[in-house]
């Protein structure tokens, strides 16, 4: 299955490494942001919900 | 407008001002280089006048906080927003004001410093020519960056990431106009190039300086 | 019905609440269509011999490397004359993208550049240029993160867009004056992509779409986050005014 790459396969395989790696973090890291913005936002106005119309 | 010009400089030049400290650094950068790369008069020659430039854009960073700081923090600055003159102008001559306490010294003093590094004779008349043209642009650019940060306490590193990028053209095109003259090459068209990056950033840099003001100051 | 519909915050959150998942397969998909085809179905090049298959990530990253910053650009003026907010936030949610694609253009580059020109780096001005606009995507994002207030930290940015983007041209030409004489871009440029035989081409054209859809999904996902961190700021403003 894997292609022969012949006497560049390391510079290939870490180009095609460092890449998905940095894609990987950035994909993860703006996930994970949104989730944890999105998990404080409820939790926020679930509070002040409750804590009734005062805030109006 | 003149008379702002005349505050400033009195401001700078005033004990603490900060008017000798960017030319005492520039001297120890300079002082530095042999330090760092060795003694070797051919080498010094070659870098020399990449390392004056370098020296120079740093030392010029140094005080650019100071251009909108103190005035800021006394409120000064507000009063100059409400005056009646343009805040692009008022802008221009802070420029100006920190051009000629740090840009012309080190201007100035550069070619001198050249002698520490075996500056090639026929650079170091290109030295001082270039730097006598690019370094309104580094203030002015550095004008910029201070109104931007104007409100950020301790925004000096932040200040120094923003402008340096800024200043790449006027860096590359100012270091190739006196290497080149060094060594006998056509050094008329970056010479040109870094007047015509000189004049833009009169052009452009008042007009964002003073929007950035007016943003920081709502 | 205009598209400035979807400048409103609550309208943005709406749609893209419904757009995002599918944006993210179709772009997931595509992503992995274009790399498996690149890397296992691509022939080598008969001067470059594996290393070609690199292309298909240094290109589309570095395409949006630069196009990012002409998004944030365009969007810093739309804040500026318009003042919708999700304009300004996806200016914002558009810099770390640029600057992590820009990265990755570099760092493929230099491990290309190892077997093909004998060096992980020449100052060759496309490599300065990616390099200088690395520096201006690191500007951005700290003025960004400096400032407290939302928008005052929107004008400010988008005013450092406006200028970034004047000096980052000139800083390009200026880069191409300094050093032509190592114009050694033959080896890897926008103009070659253009003359490469179709085995090349079509897996590359297909990595492209895969990067846009990639960084069109990520600035809506992180659009959203700034949407929230934004009114979650203005909540927590709100109860400790009481």
């Amino acid at each position: 299955m894997m292609p022969d790459l012949g006497k560049y396969a390391l510079w290939v395989l870490s180009a095609y490494g460092a890449g998905l790696v940095l894609i990987a973090a950035l994909v993860i890291q703006s996930i994970w942001r949104d989730r944890k913005m999105a998990r404080l936002l409820a939790e926020i106005e679930a509070r002040q919900k409750r804590s009734g119309g005062r805030h109006g | 407008m003149m008379a702002l010009l005349g505050r400033d400089l009195a401001l700078a030049l005033r004990s603490g001002g900060g008017f000798g400290l960017s030319l005492a650094f520039f001297l120890i950068v300079v002082v530095f280089v042999p330090f760092g790369v060795g003694p070797d008069t051919e080498v010094l020659a070659r870098i020399a006048p990449g390392v004056l430039w370098i020296a120079a854009l740093l030392s010029c960073l140094l005080s650019l906080d100071r251009i909108f700081q103190l005035d800021w923090e006394d409120g000064s600055l507000d009063a100059l927003v409400m005056a009646p003159l343009p805040l692009e102008g008022v802008v221009a001559m802070k420029a100006l004001a920190h051009w000629l306490t740090t840009g012309l010294p080190l201007t100035v003093i550069a070619p001198l410093l050249g002698v520490l590094l075996d500056l090639p004779g026929p650079a170091a008349p290109w030295v001082f020519l270039s730097l006598l043209v690019g370094t309104p642009a580094l203030s002015l650019l550095g004008a910029f960056g201070a109104a931007l940060t104007v409100g950020i306490r301790r925004g000096g590193l932040l200040l120094s990431l923003l402008v340096m990028p800024l200043y790449i053209p006027t860096l590359i095109f100012g270091a190739l106009t006196a290497s080149r003259a060094g060594e006998g090459l056509d050094f008329l068209t970056p010479f040109a190039l870094l007047g015509g990056v000189t004049l833009l950033a009169a052009a452009l840099i008042p007009f964002a300086a003073a929007a950035a003001l007016r943003i920081n100051l709502r | 019905m205009s598209i400035w519909e979807y400048a409103n915050p609550v309208r943005f959150m709406r749609l893209s609440d419904r757009v995002l998942p599918w944006l993210a397969a179709l772009s997931a998909i595509v992503m992995l269509v274009a790399l498996v085809w690149g890397f296992f179905f691509t022939p080598d090049d008969y001067r470059q011999g594996s290393t070609v298959k690199i292309i298909f990530i240094h290109v589309p990253a570095a395409m949006i490397a630069i196009n990012a910053w002409v998004m944030m650009l365009v969007a810093s003026l739309i804040w500026l004359v318009r003042r919708h907010h999700v304009s300004a936030l996806a200016a914002k949610a558009a810099a770390p993208v640029g600057a992590v694609m820009t990265m990755i253009a570099l760092v493929t580059g230099a491990v290309w550049g190892e077997p093909m020109w004998g060096t992980w780096w020449a100052w060759d001005p496309r490599l300065t240029s990616f390099l200088i606009l690395f520096l201006f995507y690191l500007g951005y994002i700290a003025l960004w993160a400096a400032i407290d207030n939302p928008d005052t930290a929107a004008d400010l940015t988008s005013v450092l867009a406006i200028v970034g983007s004047v000096f980052a041209v000139l800083s390009r030409y200026a880069a191409l004056i300094w050093n032509q004489g190592l114009h050694q871009g033959a080896s890897l440029s926008m103009d070659r992509a253009e003359h490469v035989a179709d085995v090349f081409y079509y897996p590359l054209v297909t990595a492209i779409v895969g990067f846009i859809l990639l960084f069109v999904t990520l600035v809506v996902l992180r659009t959203r986050t700034e949407i929230r961190a934004r009114r979650l700021r203005a909540l927590l403003a709100r109860e400790s005014r009481e």
